[in-house]
């Protein structure tokens, strides 16, 4: 549905996006993640149709956004940034504007505008003005508008910021359930959020992309999945530490607590050879050795430690050309 | 048909807008308050002892040089402050129909305050015989202007986020087009210049495409003067839009 190729974007003489490719298909959620100023606003500006490119191409549901762009605007549903919205209108004029807009007259509108306002649990506040609604339900009125004519796309640009917890989850599940039967396009700097809704994730970093996969394929870039957890009573730590780094298939040990005669220990895999299994046989020696385990388990990798590491800060990479 | 109706939709959001806050009664008691002010008082209305408006429609030029801008100083630096920009246009509209949408909410806005000054209308016809013909040709030529300095604020609006920038800016422009053809102005401009240039530069006066409405006289140049500016203004507009998209 969504396709883009090479996309580029300049401001002055700063590349706000270098060279971006992805694409997205109906029954899809694209997480974009990344540091503030990466790129991911810029990305969804462009895709959208509401800042031109400086080079390359998106299509969206097959028309070129640059060339054809009412089309192609007709599919999408957008919430920017920040969720704006005429402050002086109420939350009923505002989505019957967004209705008319899409085109939607008489019945049509009314149905579309009472599904939105279902969607997006806005029945208390319909005849408030936007200007006086707290900052959750404003974001909901902004996502209504989105939702208003029932996208085949939706691109959402952190759609949970400024949410308390319980609408975190909503909007989260709420993601979720569309993505069944729409292409989306969303951004946060939430990793749990990416790892709960998205099918794919890309992590954007200078306008460039530095890791583009599933969730669980990201993570096992992480220097951590794989690795064995393990806590054994009775045995000191150092001992411990030692014997498991012998282990073939480790890389290292790591104490991470010994307290009252129990020890914890992460035992890390060996990346340059594959196959094998380090919780076996960290099981097997802990029997051969007839100590007490307490508590053994593979660790899944985690997806903040693998943002970290490739999307380092300003001062460890130099500048950016 | 659909642009029509995309057209319509702003509109009508945009009239709305006015009334929903009190930008609109403020305006519209305002300029009552200083056309009757300028009618009667300063223009002299009644000592004048004729049956027209022209103290009426002198100070139209004057009066919106300052209310004109207020009314269209929002139109988009609002829309660019709140984020709505971003919204409108990532709707299935082209920009001009926003732009022509947004303007014409606004002259409409200005219509309606110029046909509540109706009042002059009927105490003109009561106390004497004018020639409301006249009168019409007036009314045609101040909402002809209204609408001139609307499309200038229109396009100081879209430059800036600031409200107040653009209040100023097409303050600037509108008084600009007063003074060119101003009679003290251009008579001062006389002794230094070629007439022939200081005629030029009167022609792109407001005020000497104004004075023939004034004494009646509908002339296409005139209207065309008036219309021309109006939609090169709207065309900057789209120009300084799209500009700003594409950073």
């Amino acid at each position: 549905m969504i396709k883009v190729e090479n996309l580029s974007k300049a401001f002055g003489p700063k590349l706000a996006v270098n060279d971006i490719s992805f694409s997205v298909e109906r029954g899809e959620v694209l997480g974009f993640l990344g540091p503030n100023g990466a790129g991911k606003s810029t990305t969804m500006r462009m895709v959208t149709g509401f800042i031109p490119p400086t080079a390359g191409k998106i299509s969206v549901g097959g028309y070129d956004v640059l060339e054809n762009p009412i089309p192609a605007k007709r599919m999408i549903g957008y919430l920017p940034e920040n969720a704006p919205g005429y402050a002086d209108m109420t939350v009923s004029g505002f989505l019957n504007f967004a209705a008319e807009l899409r085109g939607m007259r008489g019945d049509a509108r009314k149905k579309a505008v009472n599904r939105a306002v279902d969607l997006c649990f806005l029945e208390n506040v319909l005849y408030q003005s936007i200007e006086t609604l707290s900052k959750g339900y404003k974001h909901r009125t902004c996502l209504a508008q989105a939702l208003i004519h029932d996208p085949g796309i939706l691109v959402m640009d952190e759609p949970t910021d400024g949410l308390d917890p319980n609408q975190k989850s909503e909007v989260r599940s709420l993601i979720k359930r569309m993505g069944e039967n729409k292409a989306i396009i969303f951004s946060s700097h939430i990793l749990e959020e990416v790892e709960a809704a998205c099918s794919r994730v890309i992590i954007i970093d200078r306008g460039r992309i530095v890791a583009y996969g599933t969730p669980d394929e990201l993570k096992a870039r992480s220097e951590m999945a794989g690795a064995v957890h393990v806590r054994v009573n009775g045995v000191p730590a150092a001992t411990l530490k030692d014997r498991l780094a012998q282990v073939p298939g480790a890389a290292r040990a790591e104490i991470l607590a010994e307290r009252d005669g129990t020890a914890e220990l992460r035992v890390y895999p060996d990346k340059s050879r594959a196959g094998g299994n380090l919780t076996r046989d960290v099981a097997e020696l802990a029997a051969r050795q007839q100590w007490q385990v307490a508590e053994i388990h593979t660790e899944e990798g985690r997806l903040d430690e693998v943002f970290r590491s490739i999307t380092l800060p300003d001062t460890v990479k130099g500048p950016a050309i | 048909m659909s642009a029509l109706l995309n057209i319509k939709a702003i509109m009508k959001r945009e009239l709305g807008g006015y009334f929903t806050s009190p930008i609109a009664y403020v305006f519209l008691v305002i300029f009552l308050l200083l056309t009757g002010f300028f009618t009667f008082t300063v223009g002299s209305f009644f000592e004048r002892g004729e049956a027209s408006l022209v103290s009426f429609f002198t100070w139209h030029p004057w009066l919106y040089l300052f209310l004109v801008p207020a009314a269209g100083m929002r139109l988009w630096a609002e829309e660019r402050r709140l984020g709505t920009m971003e919204l409108l246009l990532t709707m299935p509209i082209t920009t001009w129909q926003a732009i022509i949408g947004k303007f014409l909410a606004s002259w409409l806005f200005l219509a309606l305050a110029l046909v509540l000054t109706f009042p002059v209308v009927i105490t003109v016809n009561y106390l004497g015989d004018p020639d409301n013909g006249v009168i019409v040709a007036g009314y045609v030529g101040s909402l002809l202007l209204a609408g001139t300095y609307l499309a200038i604020s229109c396009m100081t609006s879209a430059l800036t986020r600031n409200q107040v920038i653009s209040f100023i800016v097409s303050v600037m422009i509108c008084l600009f087009l007063i003074l060119a053809g101003y009679t003290p102005v251009t008579d001062l401009l006389t002794r230094w210049a070629n007439p022939v240039i200081v005629e030029i530069v009167a022609a792109f006066s407001v005020m000497t495409h104004f004075e023939g409405f004034q004494r009646g006289v509908l002339d296409t140049r005139d209207v065309v003067f008036f219309a021309s500016v109006m939609g090169f203004a709207l065309f900057t507009t789209g120009v300084i839009i799209r500009n700003q998209r594409a950073g």
